[in-house]
């Protein structure tokens, strides 16, 4: 990738922006006074450790979780209760979840074609044709009269991947892509992403592939207790991070 | 330690993916294993074959081969035995089997129910049966057949009206649980998403009626259906005392599934939600082609169970008074021709029950089997 697709991306134009944002789970205060611009094409990795609101954060932004105070705008539209509005962002916003959660009684091309067809209200011939063209962006035409069930955690998370990019989301989230994945189909699945990463697709990506975040990345946030401790680009983060926060985390994190 | 099972070795790398050991597989196999495979099993396997062998010839002598098939009464029955009672008297059933199946449903009508009863076949056929031409026909046929049959049964536009106390037998047993059952299932399903609703009034709603149907007796609301419910409807209005019973045995079917398909949509992942969600589908389309096709695959054996047990609750009719297939058949046994042949009556419904429970039961296996996707859910 080379440094100036990576420059080029930050403009004013923001395609997400979050202002003093809080969200509690009852008493307990889970996301505390987020601040986040993000710009058309822009890449950012979240990291920190478990339960400091990374999972949050991001299905915030898709609503669903709902936050109780400050606002979130996404592609100019504001996340309130309005549910016309919630409807026009979630079909703006791909999701992909740590444990797939493809649909198991749905075939593989069923599982792509459903959103187009319902929510899109594409004619069948068209939605099929065009999610056989994202299963072969992915990788996996060849599985698609299979169900999930049959198929490699691997194969499942590029599956959700295509079914999430059918709807043709202006902005991709991704929750822990990989984690729940065995060791040998965790580069497969960040291969698809590198992918959608160089077409331009704007992505936020809990994740803690610290290669991917070097390799794809315009920045890194570091979360720990609800708040956003530390953004940075890649490099900067992982070669001279500021506070004693991330420099812990991060030497935990590399040190195994 | 392996050696002694398995002399030959390979290379690593090289080893053969090898048959089972005989021991477990064919027949011998199988019966070494299950019926003698420790003393006690052993033990226990000789006394069962002993005490088969003491009262299965004497069982076949009286329901087959001692049995008599036709006389006119029981008098004629005995005189054709070696000995009074010696075999079941068959001729009974035979003799009372129209009265067993029509009640006393008006003779030149009966061609109605015939018709009904096959419409009922090919309703169930066309529903249950996967690969067929035309499902989407078959489905709506069968959806419209209980309001079809009903017309049929009842007459009105056209047909010659039947007052519903001319039911009986199996056509009354059958009319009420087919009823149960076809109506409570999407009435418990309502239930069960009113009950997780988020809306507090109408889950509250739900939460009452369930717990109150589900803890009061079936026969205590069929009381209700046969006494009180004149009470609470308008001075002069006259409701049909078998409408009443088929309302209230729908109401106690559909509390019962309520909690069942609740049990199979807690039973699913926040995820499959969440995903549904994201994608942007609303709640009606998340619930019709991802939450429900899964909760109601979790939730067949005990849907089948709930109608299993409302099929058989069917015979509680008859404490109202109401002649269903046992209240019939009990009131037959007083015909001064046919006394005392309660042993082959209750034979007789104890098949016709257990014939189409376990068609029921057989049937959900097989779909369950049929709906099954992989190994994860
Ligand atoms: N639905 C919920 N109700 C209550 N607490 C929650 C809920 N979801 C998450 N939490 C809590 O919020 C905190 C942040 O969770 P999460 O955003 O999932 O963290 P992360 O993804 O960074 O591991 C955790 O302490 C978690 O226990
Ligand atoms: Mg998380």
């Amino acid at each position: 990738m080379n440094q100036d697709s990576k420059n080029a991306s930050k403009t004013e134009d923001s395609i997400i922006s979050i202002h003093g944002m809080h969200k509690w789970f009852g008493d307990f205060h889970v996301l505390k006074n987020i601040n986040l611009e993000v710009g058309r094409g822009e890449r950012i990795v979240i990291c920190g450790p478990s339960g400091s609101g990374k999972s949050t954060l991001i299905r915030c932004i898709n609503r669903l979780e709902e936050h109780q105070q400050g606002d979130i705008v996404v592609e100019g539209t504001e996340l309130t209760e309005d549910l016309k509005n919630i409807d026009i962002i979630r079909s703006e916003v791909g999701m992909v979840f740590q444990q797939f959660n493809l649909f198991p009684h749905l075939t593989v091309l069923e599982n792509v074609t459903l959103a187009p067809i319902w929510v899109r209200k594409l004619p069948r011939a068209e939605a099929e044709e065009q999610a056989m063209s994202y299963l072969e962006r992915v990788k996996i035409p060849e599985q698609a009269s299979k169900y999930p069930g049959q198929l490699s955690g691997g194969q499942q998370q590029r599956v959700a991947i295509a079914r999430s990019l059918c709807m043709n989301p202006r902005i991709m989230l991704f929750d822990e892509p990989t984690s729940a994945l065995d060791p040998e189909m965790i580069k497969e699945v960040l291969d698809v992403m590198i992918e959608l990463a160089e077409s331009g697709m704007t992505m936020l990506v809990v994740t803690h592939e610290m290669g991917f975040a070097t390799a794809v990345a315009h920045r890194v946030i570091f979360m720990d207790g609800g708040e956003i401790i530390e953004e940075q680009p890649p490099k900067a983060f992982f070669e001279d991070p500021q506070h004693d926060r991330t420099k812990l985390f991060l030497s935990q994190i590399l040190h195994h | 330690m392996t050696k002694s099972f398995n002399p030959q070795s390979y290379e690593p790398g090289t080893h053969p993916d090898l048959p089972p050991p005989a021991i477990t597989t064919g027949l011998i196999g199988w019966i070494k294993t299950n019926l003698f495979s420790s003393p006690l099993n052993t033990a226990l396997t000789l006394i069962s074959l002993w005490f088969l062998w003491q009262i299965l010839p004497s069982s076949i002598h009286w329901l087959f081969t001692g049995a008599v098939w036709s006389a006119v009464d029981r008098k004629e029955c005995w005189a054709m035995m070696d000995a009074p009672r010696d075999g079941a008297c068959w001729a009974f059933i035979r003799g009372s089997l129209e009265l067993f199946l029509y009640g006393w449903y008006p003779e030149p009508e009966r061609w109605r129910v015939n018709l009904t009863f096959i419409l009922f076949g090919a309703a169930v056929f066309g529903a249950l049966r996967e690969n067929i031409p035309g499902k989407k026909y078959w489905l709506m046929f069968a959806a419209v057949f209980p309001f079809l049959a009903a017309w049929l049964l009842f007459g009105g536009f056209g047909l010659e009206p039947v007052p519903t106390g001319k039911l009986g037998g199996i056509l009354l047993t059958l009319v009420v649980a087919v009823t149960g059952i076809s109506f409570s299932l999407p009435l418990g399903i309502a239930l069960a998403l009113g009950r997780r609703s988020r809306l507090p009034v109408l889950r509250a709603i739900c939460v009452i009626f369930i717990e109150f149907i589900r803890g009061v007796p079936l026969i205590t609301l069929l009381f209700v259906a046969s006494t009180m419910l004149t009470y609470f409807l308008p001075p002069g209005s006259s409701f049909d005392l078998l409408m009443r019973v088929l309302i209230m045995v729908t109401l106690f079917a559909a509390a019962y599934i309520a909690e069942v398909v609740r049990g199979g949509l807690q039973g699913l992942s926040s995820g499959q939600y969440e995903a549904a969600d994201a994608l942007g589908l609303t709640y009606w389309q998340s619930h019709r082609l991802i939450i429900l096709p899964q909760a109601l695959k979790i939730s067949i054996p005990g849907i089948v169970n709930t109608f299993i047990g409302s099929y058989k609750d069917s015979v509680l009719v008859l404490i109202i008074g109401m002649m269903d297939i046992l209240g019939l058949g009990r009131a037959r046994l007083n015909d001064p021709d046919w006394l005392g042949l309660a042993p082959e009556l209750y034979i007789f419904i104890s098949l016709f029950f257990f014939v189409s429970c376990f068609a029921m039961a057989r049937y959900s296996l097989s779909l369950e089997k049929k709906l099954e996707t992989g190994h994860q859910s």
